[in-house]
């Protein structure tokens, strides 16, 4: 009979504390368990990732009506003087480089009509046009010792830390046109970094610098608990 | 009284309860990460249509915080929920067990025996095995559900990377659908199963924690 009652009490506290940890992010005990999963998933990411394949393709009239915005900054962030930004490109390179908007859109530009996924589950259709990031490493001469790159923008310090196989992709591009007009300051004018193979908050608006580095950066979500790598 | 039989090896009994708890947490886990964005389509519309259409769950049925600590919680409690799936699977396949538990066509007609009994146009319980009929289309839908919503989530996951099994959904916002689907559908066999336990065979409960039963249905098949 004391059985019974112990297994009824165990499943009734078990119940208990299954409930007692709906709204808990893991505490300080099991946060890091939480995100040693997190690295491991993007070891997989990483695996699952392949820099030949394309993203699929749609025609210009399925253009999503609406296409959200978001910044950290208080409000949109716009540039002073926008004719003195430039671009830094930096880091474990050969050769540093300070472009204009005008030397980017001398590159010779990709454009595509792709599917944006946010991580919060909505997705929407857009034209992106810009430059290969690739084209901008090559100029630069990257460092074989480079294994990252970091995105630093003027939006209040936001940043994101990039593995450099998703970045060499000929898809990842610095993009200075949204649906056939220039970017618009809610999508990182002057400059945004855009792909269609990674999460929104990996595609860093109001571009100041490109990083080549050998250690990994974090980034703004990355930091507080976001997937690093991101990828879909 | 007879004395009770064996009818559930151990690792049927631990996949159960494992596959119980991991469930539930990936449910309450996945609510936090819907809460993000709670409806389905693309950006301006048209919208799927949805119950639960812009609907915040209450914060006692979520797991995580905020979306950050959700989807932490959903990509970590996924390993072990696969892990159990292949063990379970691989039991079934090896064990032979699955001749009882899964429906097959010859099930059809003493399905639909089970059916009058249920609704009283019958008087005797129709002879059965381990498991009646029903029982077992119902067990065979759920593992069916389990797969559907591994393969849902991995489309949502790598839309791109693996954009061909997003497209055999429908797309990514169609999977999401689909993804959001398998809960109500998990949700409604657990209460029914629970139900058809206490109705139906409550020393089921024993023999699924202990292995022992001491019921009135047989173990073997007829």
């Amino acid at each position: 009979m004391s059985r019974r009652v112990d297994r009824r009490s165990f499943v009734v506290s078990a119940a208990a504390s299954l409930l007692a940890a709906c709204g808990w992010d893991g505490g300080r005990t099991f946060r890091p368990v939480l995100s040693g999963v997190s690295r491991l998933n993007d070891w997989v990411s990483q695996l699952v990732f392949s820099s030949e394949r394309r993203a699929p393709k749609y025609d210009p009239a399925e253009r999503s009506r609406s296409f959200p915005a978001y910044h950290i900054s208080a409000m949109t962030p716009t540039l002073a003087e926008p004719d003195t930004w430039r671009l830094e490109v930096g880091g474990l390179v050969r050769t540093p480089l300070t472009l204009s908007l005008d030397e980017l859109r001398a590159i010779a530009p990709v454009s595509y009509t792709v599917k944006h996924h946010c991580v919060e589950g909505w997705s929407a259709i857009a034209t992106w046009i810009g430059v290969p990031v690739r084209a901008v490493a090559e100029r630069a001469a990257v460092l074989p010792e480079a294994r990252y790159v970091r995105f630093d923008s003027f939006d209040s310090g936001y940043y994101s830390g990039w593995d450099l196989e998703s970045a060499m992709h000929p898809e990842t591009i610095l993009a200075y046109g949204f649906n056939d007009q220039d970017l618009m300051p809610d999508h990182g004018a002057p400059l945004r970094l855009y792909a269609p193979h990674k999460l929104g908050y990996k595609l860093t608006k109001y571009l100041t610098r490109i990083t080549f580095t050998a250690e990994q950066p974090g980034g703004y979500w990355e930091d507080q608990g976001y997937p690093w790598f991101g990828g879909v | 009284m007879d004395e009770p039989v064996r009818r559930h090896h151990w690792i049927v009994r631990a996949m159960h309860w494992a596959a119980f708890v991991l469930i539930f947490g990936m449910v309450a886990s996945g609510l936090q990460i819907y809460r993000a964005y709670p409806r389905f389509g693309e950006r301006g519309g048209p919208y799927y249509p949805n119950l639960f259409h812009d609907v915040a769950f209450p914060e006692w049925s979520r797991l995580g915080g905020w979306l950050a600590g959700g989807i932490n919680w959903h990509f970590f409690l996924m390993w072990p929920l696969v892990a159990v799936g292949i063990v379970y699977f691989a039991y079934l396949a090896l064990s032979g067990e699955w001749r009882k538990l899964l429906l097959r066509p010859r099930d059809a007609r003493p399905a639909f025996e089970m059916c009058k009994y249920y609704l009283r146009l019958r008087r005797g319980h129709p002879p059965q095995g381990k498991h009646n009929a029903l029982q077992k289309g119902a067990y065979t839908s759920v593992l069916l559900l389990g797969t559907l919503s591994v393969l849902t989530g991995l489309a949502i996951w790598k839309p791109v990377q693996l954009a061909w099994l997003t497209g055999l959904f429908g797309g990514f916002q169609a999977a999401r659908y689909w993804h959001f689907w398998a809960v109500w559908l998990f949700v409604t066999f657990t209460v029914v199963h629970v139900i058809m336990v206490f109705v139906a065979d409550p020393p089921s409960l024993r023999a699924i924690i202990t292995g022992r039963y001491r019921g009135r249905f047989s173990s073997d098949e007829p």
